[in-house]
């Protein structure tokens, strides 16, 4: 299954970026066999719309799941018509989160954790 | 002629300028376009005789119709629209923030399948009224809208060109900045002699000197900070065109919601130098 963890670098041992729509790059990590794409995140100087962008980029990867820090209104609202799950308050390293999130770890996010541009602070 | 008052940094005098350079002037015409907070009206207390609401075209998809291709989030340059495709779920979706439309049309225009038709959404009201011979427009952004332009561009479609056109803006360099101030013949820059002030000045010149705008400063609460905005003015060659003092008594007024010029009688020739210095006739 295809998740998307977002990250301050390019290798499964960089750490969590805590914003969703303006992470600096997106794993999306295959859980089965651990093969990634880093993706360079095109939104992270857009002035507004980060995390709708963001969110579609999701749903155009089939991503199934999200991990991150914390995800605002809109991108909440994009993922979740994806059909996307959203796993926020992670942190640690990718790798970290993947095998927390195997194990069940992670609860599911019911609603947006932060207000509207706050990854532009 | 159309004057506007703009300033980089807030707080700076913008108001107190644009309504006392009104008040000084016979055939005139004051548009506030601080939408956002529109306070011009405290001090020249217009009766206001029409109120209009102001609209901007938002798109709303017939879903029906619509096949998910993605060409209006495409063309949506303000990330406005989101289509996810149907793979994930067996119908895909279009979603509309409209709190970041800019009701451009686009989308509705390039639809290949036509399936997206706009409706009005109210933004604000924009108020007309008179003071004391002066014709007053203001509008007034809805609690809670992000989007300004659009009511700024419907108050300065009330511009009267055969008045002498005061214009209010907002602080800043951004787009509600440069909504107010285009189209202007002279733009009047209202800074302080602080680190702060001739920062956002600089900021503010570079915006002027990008739209084409003409402009000089009026430096106020010149007393206080240092000689940077000065320095930096004389460096540049742009005009400074009326110092104004930290002056305890035109706290007290502007804190009662009263002008300078009536008020304060030393200021009437001021102005008139300042209304000579940008060639009007009183």
């Amino acid at each position: 299954m295809k998740i998307c963890i977002t990250s301050e670098g390019t290798t499964l041992d960089s750490n969590i970026d805590p914003r969703f729509g303006r992470c600096r790059y997106f794993m999306i990590v295959d859980t089965d066999t651990m093969e990634f794409q880093a993706i360079d995140n095109a939104s992270m100087q857009a002035s507004g719309g980060a995390g709708i962008q963001s969110g579609q980029l999701m749903a155009s990867k089939k991503v199934r799941a999200v991990l991150t820090g914390n995800v605002g209104p809109n991108a909440f609202q994009t993922l979740q018509a994806g059909g996307i799950e959203i796993f926020t308050g992670v942190s640690g390293t990718v790798r970290e989160a993947i095998e927390k999130y195997k194990e069940g770890a992670f609860k599911k996010t019911q609603g947006p954790t932060v207000s509207a541009k706050k990854g532009m602070s | 002629m159309i004057i506007s008052i703009a300033s980089g940094k807030g707080g700076t005098g913008k108001t107190t300028i644009a309504v006392n350079l009104a008040l000084s002037l016979e055939n005139v015409q004051f548009l506030d376009c601080d939408v956002e907070e529109p306070n011009a009206h405290l001090f020249l207390k217009p009766v206001i005789s029409e109120r209009m609401s102001a609209y901007i075209p938002i798109p709303e998809v017939a879903e029906e119709t619509c096949d998910c291709c993605g060409r209006c989030q495409e063309v949506c340059a303000f990330n406005s629209i989101a289509v996810l495709p149907g793979e994930i779920r067996e119908h895909g979706s279009v979603l509309i923030f409209s709190h970041l439309c800019h009701g451009c049309g686009a989308c509705s225009l390039l639809c290949p399948l036509d399936a997206i038709r706009e409706v009005n959404k109210e933004i604000g009201i924009v108020e007309k009224g008179f003071s004391n011979g002066i014709q007053f427009v203001h509008g007034k952004l809805n609690i809670g809208e992000a989007m300004s332009p659009p009511l700024i561009r419907q108050v300065k479609k009330h511009v009267d060109p055969t008045k002498t056109v005061i214009i209010d803006a907002p602080p800043g360099t951004t787009c509600p900045v440069i909504e107010s101030v285009k189209g202007s013949d002279y733009c009047i820059l209202v800074t302080e002699p602080t680190p702060f002030g001739l920062n956002d000045l600089v900021l503010a010149v570079e915006m002027l000197k990008t739209i084409g705008v003409p402009f000089g400063i009026i430096l106020n609460r010149y007393d206080i900070g240092d000689d940077c905005v000065d320095v930096y003015a004389r460096e540049n060659r742009i005009p400074v065109l009326m110092k104004i003092p930290f002056d305890r008594e035109i706290a007290s007024l502007y804190s009662k919601g009263l002008p300078i010029i009536g008020y304060k009688s030393e200021y009437d020739s001021e102005f008139k130098k300042l209304l000579i210095k940008l060639n009007l006739n009183p």
